[in-house]
């Protein structure tokens, strides 16, 4: 591995893709994608959802079969069937969603499958434990490693599952998204690993959304769209632009023209107003909250992770039980008993987690999209399916999701059209006014200006919206208002047009000081 | 763009017509399991395909596929329901009781509505118990369904003294030996309810709910779904299923045995609904599957009976089955 490391980008690549071609149920997923990894390279793979990222990994790491084509690994043919393979071979893949045991140990997590043995029956836990320390030293993390995985923060967990990935001699590491939910300076010590695994020539793939986090850390970028490898570019010699535009498939300066998260912030006018929250508090960390929103406005909910922007939206929502303060909602008190009231009021929440609070995986794009709207769809108990249908293909076409048909099970969406599909479950119910907790998360470029041009044209016929982003960016650009909340509380409030970036975390962090100074 | 397309399918092909072939028969498994089942009975048991053989088997089936269709509901909330067995009992041991009181002797007519309903009231309460302990309480289903699979039965034994109560009530018995058409009227009443039940899972409201509920409960509370009335929902029906079924079983012994009635219908009724296709995470309720898995398990049971194996071979027949069932689920998964 060490003659490997000293020539990084040998002739001979690692990981050689060519021509490879996928298709599900006759839709082809890929067609003639190829994908180049040399040794000690960290090699970014970018493209929006549903341009093949996953499914060429998936082929890459044998939990899909190929249909046609080449890969070579190591210089030999490769024909893997199964992840198991692949682990065993040398491709190691840290996923979104870890898999891992958050119950168990560190130690356990890590020598999990490989337990060194006494008797070669019993576990030997003591030289488990030393292991596994030793391990994570490499990678400079000293935690105890006998503690519950799970009391670790996201960034540790990942980085276990990194340290158990080299620790089983990986050659390649695949990571998926790694730093969708870690803060800055998590990610830093991320990059950290990712760059003495570089050192010690094992090679990268790096999947990522955030593009500014490539030209911290990769060394080439393989652009996919429509299931085709578009482009390969050194970073030294790329902008993000650039990349923007291999992805999205135009022009460079089209896009420069356009803006990237603009969607028109502070120049609607608003009228009336529709929502005031006046000191709500709930038990859920939310301590006083004051909050108007207009018709017409987009409000945002600025602060940190752990503010207090999420219970916020619970307790408009009627999730969280209010344990003081008063909610008016158009000019009479109503502080929502249950999700269920908040909808008949006309008030929807686009929840954060697609996942776990949004999505029904198995149900089909259609009961997706008709689940909050059930109430109205119903005639004496029973469900008026024509109309359901008509609905649905009525947002289907509107917001440009991409199905199959409206059977297909919601699970087999990219992320971004499930994200359309639940936005579209909101936009059914006509309400009022939208929370939308952090709407383009995990979304790529194309969706994400697609659902910000979705909000504004909602706004713009009268209605109101409240916006959770953790991009500085999103909230600047698109909010008219920014109300910035810290511990629970309203800590101060910008207006847009006017509002930077610098104002905003100037915001963040100068009640953050005061606090300080106070305490 | 139109190349590579043809390419790629034409190279895909007769990867997928054998994978096609693959999955319909995972697909159709149960049915091609009640093919081989009687054919085999065709073949070997004597007097098989005989109308008496047939009317044995639509009798027995029904009402492990009645509680089955209850369970398939409980499972697919995410749910199970142990209390089924101890349910039929006590529905089983309520409706003598009353046609056979003084008063109901004196009003006949009456006495027999009330056997009809007063059981099924009962067993409905039985059922809001155990959705309230589920989705109010919050206690796990498998203990909270327990309470009631140990005192239901015991409550039932209680109100009879433990005694077998044996009667003569023709108007009662019709349901456990009446005749429609030439079959048992239970297995037209299973088949009734069936449709009820699959038009309430498909085209209601509480339908798509209770699926929603078991698919991504969180979701389904987000998005306005009243997942604790759902809930509670799926338990009554469940136990007002298992009361019909313990009045058939009481209806066609003309007996009430509070000890015996149901005994092990639970076990039997989750394997029905787990061959039939529901799975125990729930989201997903077949319910014409429960009723395929039901014929299933009492085909088996009656194949080795029939053939001199004895009753507790039958039940390790059985394990095997539900362990093929979930065995296939865990390939369909991927």
């Amino acid at each position: 591995m060490q003659s490997v490391a000293s020539q990084p980008h040998a002739a001979q690549p690692l990981v050689a893709m060519h021509g490879i071609e996928k298709a599900f149920s006759g839709v082809p997923a890929l067609q003639s994608a190829a994908l180049d990894v040399a040794a000690g390279e960290v090699h970014a793979l970018i493209g929006q959802n549903g341009a093949g990222k996953s499914t060429l990994i998936k082929i890459l790491t044998g939990v899909y079969s190929r249909d046609a084509g080449d890969i070579r690994f190591a210089g030999a043919a490769s024909h893997l069937t199964s992840p198991r393979e692949a682990q065993d071979s040398g491709i190691a893949t840290i996923y979104q969603e870890l898999n891992l045991v958050p119950l168990r140990s560190v130690t356990e997590n890590i020598v999990m499958g490989y337990e060194p043995k006494r008797l070669s029956v019993f576990i030997d836990w003591r030289e488990a434990h030393i292991r596994a320390r030793e391990i994570l030293s490499r990678f400079g993390i000293d935690i105890d490693v006998k503690a519950p995985l799970g009391s670790y923060s996201t960034a540790i967990q990942q980085l276990v599952a990194i340290a158990r990935a080299v620790s089983l001699k990986a050659r390649l590491v695949i990571m998926d998204e790694p730093t969708s939910s870690l803060d800055a300076q998590e990610v830093a010590v991320l990059f950290g690993v990712v760059r003495s695994l570089k050192e010690a020539g094992v090679a990268v793939l790096y999947v990522s959304h955030f593009l500014d986090e490539l030209f911290e850390i990769c060394d080439r970028v393989t652009t996919m769209r429509d299931g085709q490898t578009v482009s390969v570019r050194s970073i030294a010699q790329t902008s993000k632009l650039e990349l923007i535009a291999d992805m999205l498939g135009r022009n460079v300066d089209d896009i420069k023209a356009a803006g990237m998260t603009d969607f028109g912030g502070g120049t609607a006018k608003t009228g009336d107003v529709l929502l005031q929250a006046d000191g709500v508090s709930t038990g859920n960390r939310l301590r006083n909250l004051t909050l108007t929103v207009h018709s017409g406005e987009i409000v945002g909910l600025g602060g940190l992770l752990g503010s207090g922007r999420t219970e916020a939206a619970r307790a408009l929502f009627g999730v969280d039980t209010l344990t003081g303060g008063d909610i008016t909602f158009k000019g009479s008190p109503s502080a929502p008993a249950n999700p269920a009231a908040a909808i008949t009021q006309g008030i929807g929440y686009l929840t954060e987690d697609r996942k776990a609070e949004g999505i029904i995986p198995d149900m089909s794009v259609r009961e997706n999209l008709t689940l909050a709207l059930l109430p109205t769809l119903t005639i004496n108990g029973q469900i008026d399916r024509k109309r359901e249908r008509q609905i649905v293909a009525h947002y289907i076409d509107a917001l440009d999701i991409k199905a199959a048909d409206m059977d297909q099970p919601i699970r087999e969406l990219s992320g971004g059209n499930q994200q359309k599909v639940l936005l579209a479950r909101w936009l059914a119910t006509e309400p009022e006014l939208l929370i939308l907790d952090e709407p383009t998360r995990g979304v790529d470029v194309g969706a994400k200006l697609e659902i910000q041009s979705i909000i504004r044209y909602f706004v713009d016929k009268g209605f109101g919206v409240i916006l959770i982003s953790s991009e500085f960016e999103e909230l600047v650009e698109g909010a008219d208002r920014i109300v910035v909340l810290q511990d629970g509380y309203c800590v101060s409030e910008l207006h847009n047009p006017g509002i930077t970036e610098n104002t905003l975390v100037k915001a963040i962090a100068q009640h953050h000081q005061q606090n300080e100074g106070a305490a | 763009m139109s190349a590579p397309t043809a390419t790629s399918t034409t190279a895909s092909k007769p990867v997928r017509s054998s994978a096609l072939n693959w999955k319909a028969i995972r697909a159709h498994g149960g049915i091609i399991a009640l093919i081989v089942l009687v054919a085999f009975n065709a073949a070997v048991t004597p007097n098989f395909l005989q109308m008496q053989t047939l009317f044995v088997n639509i009798s027995q089936v029904a009402t492990i596929a009645i509680v089955a269709m209850g369970m398939t509901l409980v499972i697919a909330t995410g749910g199970i329901d142990l209390s089924v067995g101890a349910v039929m009992a006590l529905a089983g041991a309520l409706a003598p009781l009353l046609f056979l009181s003084p008063w109901g002797i004196e009003y006949p007519a009456l006495g027999l509505v009330l056997a009809f309903s007063l059981p099924l009231v009962a067993a409905a309460l039985c059922g809001l118990f155990n959705g309230m302990m589920v989705s109010i309480l919050n206690v796990q289903p498998i203990i909270a369904t327990l309470i009631l699979f140990i005192s239901g039965r015991g409550i039932a034994q209680v109100l009879t003294n433990g005694n077998l109560q044996t009667f003569k009530n023709p108007g009662f018995s019709y349901l456990g030996t009446g005749k429609i058409l030439g079959l048992p009227f239970q297995g037209w009443l299973a088949l009734v309810l069936a449709i009820v039940i699959y038009w309430i899972v498909t085209r209601t409201i509480f339908g798509r709910y209770l699926l929603a509920t078991g698919g991504n409960e969180k979701a389904a509370r987000l998005s306005g779904g009243p997942v604790r009335s759902v809930k509670i929902g799926a338990y009554v029906i469940c136990a007002f299923l298992s009361g019909i079924a313990g009045m058939i079983v009481v209806a066609i012994n003309s007996a009430s045995d509070a000890a015996r009635n149901g005994n092990l219908m639970e076990l039997d009724a989750i394997a029905a609904a787990v061959v039939g296709g529901a799975l125990l995470q729930g989201g997903r309720a077949p319910i014409f599957g429960a009723i395929l898995g039901a014929v299933i398990i009492q085909l088996v049971k009656y194949t080795l009976l029939a053939n001199g194996v004895e009753d507790e071979v039958a039940l390790v027949a059985k394990a095997g089955i539900i362990l093929l069932a979930v065995y296939v689920q865990q390939v369909r998964k991927e």
